[in-house]
């Protein structure tokens, strides 16, 4: 594979960079694989990378229905942190931060990894109290976190509404200063070469109809582009779990719904931190291009569309406005969705099923993105070695019978309803 | 914008309603013995249709009455709507 860097970039440059090798193939699906990953995006992605990389297993594809890096990596808010308050989600997303921290390196890809902090914002005492107590718990996980009062998160976003007579004041914040954003499409792409390399078989357009399940044991799926027989198989479909689980009549603790997410016209630098509004659920950031990236609640019913409606968008950018009012004077220049697998707790889910050979990765509500790294890599090592990583023993399929819920937002079993 | 015929109040902008999930989902039988795994199925499990599916919505800022709607979730096309008593056909 070629390599790339300043060097490689000039050398091209004089041959008018027409000479640049394909970044993966476009391989015909052979008969069998040791492994199948269903799902070509960020999490199926990143798993056929640490497969091949960290097991040594390398007979692997991935089957996609679209094309790659197509679904919900390439349409995120590209968030990445790991401000939670559990064990389970800290040491997890803590143990991602790392990989994130590295991952230009380890890829040979620029993902733009831009630690610039993320500040949830607080407007009562009781919520101080609430971050207090998270930041804390976060510093015993070893993650950064800084409270911030009034004045102090003044300083670092003064275009946030101060002034004394609004509806939800700012009293301070939480900020986890390394947290920050990436490039979401060059994460799906990098981990995608470097698969690629290591002789994975990326298959595009190919649609799974069914699968070939005997006595409790997985031997291979059935696709629109023949039968593939493999000993294993991960799935990493998100918004569609609930549609291939059908097929394996399994009923899952996940429902799919829509999350929209919207970017502004490009403007100045202004914002250099990811802001959460602490009344609501809005978020913000500014890209690289000067957009102001935001979303925030989900439509609040089940849909497969990947297209919002109005009203939920209105409710969202409300919450911005109030939040930061130079916001109403931004023109709207793209509005998207997505659709996410909402869990019943919140928490995700990563574990062998009740099938032999068959592991599930799913359930990642608001979170996919920033999960990436840490998913695909825990994933991986379920798959290889047939047995949960200590980092995803708590993202067990059977904790919603057991009663072991990772309820993070305390939210209880609708997470959806706001 | 979804538009939901309330059975009560007639057409209304979704903004009146709000939602109330999966309406095939019927709580075990009270006085009787549940397994667990009944239990789990009523309280997590969901099927999650991709098209028609039938859910519960209440008309919150209208009647305040729930109401059954039949909606395809790949469309949004909204099919049927029944009062909360009667049964889906």
């Amino acid at each position: 594979m070629q390599k790339y860097s300043v060097f490689s970039l000039v050398k091209n440059a004089l041959s008018n960079h027409e000479n640049w090798d394909l970044a993966w193939k476009d391989p015909t699906p052979k008969n069998e694989y040791d492994v199948v990953i269903i799902g070509g995006g960020g999490h199926g992605l990143a798993t056929a990378y640490y497969l091949a990389k960290e097991h040594n297993i390398t007979n692997v594809a991935i089957i996609e229905k679209g094309w790659i890096g197509g679904g919900n990596v390439g349409r995120n808010t590209t968030i990445i942190r790991s401000n939670y308050m559990h064990d389970d989600n800290a040491l997890f997303s803590e143990f991602g931060m790392d990989l994130w921290r590295r991952m230009s390196q380890d890829l040979n890809y620029n993902v733009m990894f831009s630690p610039r902090g993320i500040i949830n914002l607080a407007h009562s005492d009781a919520q101080m109290n609430t971050y207090a107590r998270r930041g804390n718990s976060m510093r015993l996980n070893g993650i950064d976190a800084v409270l911030l009062n009034r004045e102090e998160v003044r300083e670092i976003i003064p275009m946030a509404d101060f002034s004394e007579n609004v509806r939800f004041p700012i009293f301070g914040g939480l900020m986890q200063p390394s947290a920050g954003t990436a490039r979401h499409d060059a994460v799906a792409w990098g981990y995608a070469r470097q698969a690629d390399d290591m002789g994975v078989d990326i298959i595009q357009n190919c649609e799974v109809i069914g699968f070939d399940v005997s006595a409790g044991k997985i031997n291979g799926v059935r696709t629109s582009r023949g039968d593939i027989k493999a000993k294993k198989i991960g799935l990493c479909v998100a918004g569609s779990t609930n549609i291939l689980a059908e097929k394996l009549n399994m009923t899952l603790p996940i429902e799919t719904h829509l999350l929209q997410a919207c970017v502004s016209e490009p403007v100045k630098p202004v914002l250099d931190k990811v802001v959460t509004f602490g009344a609501g659920h809005f978020y913000i950031s500014q890209s690289d291009k000067g957009e102001m990236v935001m979303g925030g609640d989900l439509d609040g019913y089940n849909s497969y569309a990947q297209r919002g409606n109005l009203p939920t968008l209105q409710h969202v950018l409300t919450e911005g406005i109030a939040m930061m009012p130079f916001l109403s004077k931004l023109k709207m220049l793209r509005t998207w969705g997505g659709i996410m697998d909402m869990s019943m707790d919140g928490s995700p889910i990563i574990d062998k099923t009740h099938i032999e050979g068959l592991y599930l990765n799913c359930g990642w509500c608001y979170g996919g993105f920033k999960a990436t790294p840490a998913s695909g890599w825990t994933f991986a090592h379920t798959i290889a070695q047939d047995r949960v990583h200590e980092l995803n023993a708590g993202y067990s399929l059977n904790r919603f019978n057991t009663g072991h819920l990772l309820d993070e937002k305390g939210l209880g079993t609708k997470t959806w309803i706001s | 914008m979804l538009h939901i015929k309330c059975p009560h109040c007639g057409l209304r902008s979704q903004n009146e309603f709000s939602y109330g999930g999966d309406a095939t989902v019927k709580r075990p039988e009270l006085g009787k013995e549940i397994s667990d795994k009944d239990w789990d199925n009523f309280v997590y499990n969901r099927k999650s249709l991709r098209g028609k599916h039938w859910e519960l919505w209440q008309h919150l800022s209208g009647c305040r009455q729930w109401i059954k709607v039949q909606r395809d979730t790949a469309t949004h096309e909204i099919f049927k709507t029944l009062k909360a008593n009667e049964e889906i056909s």
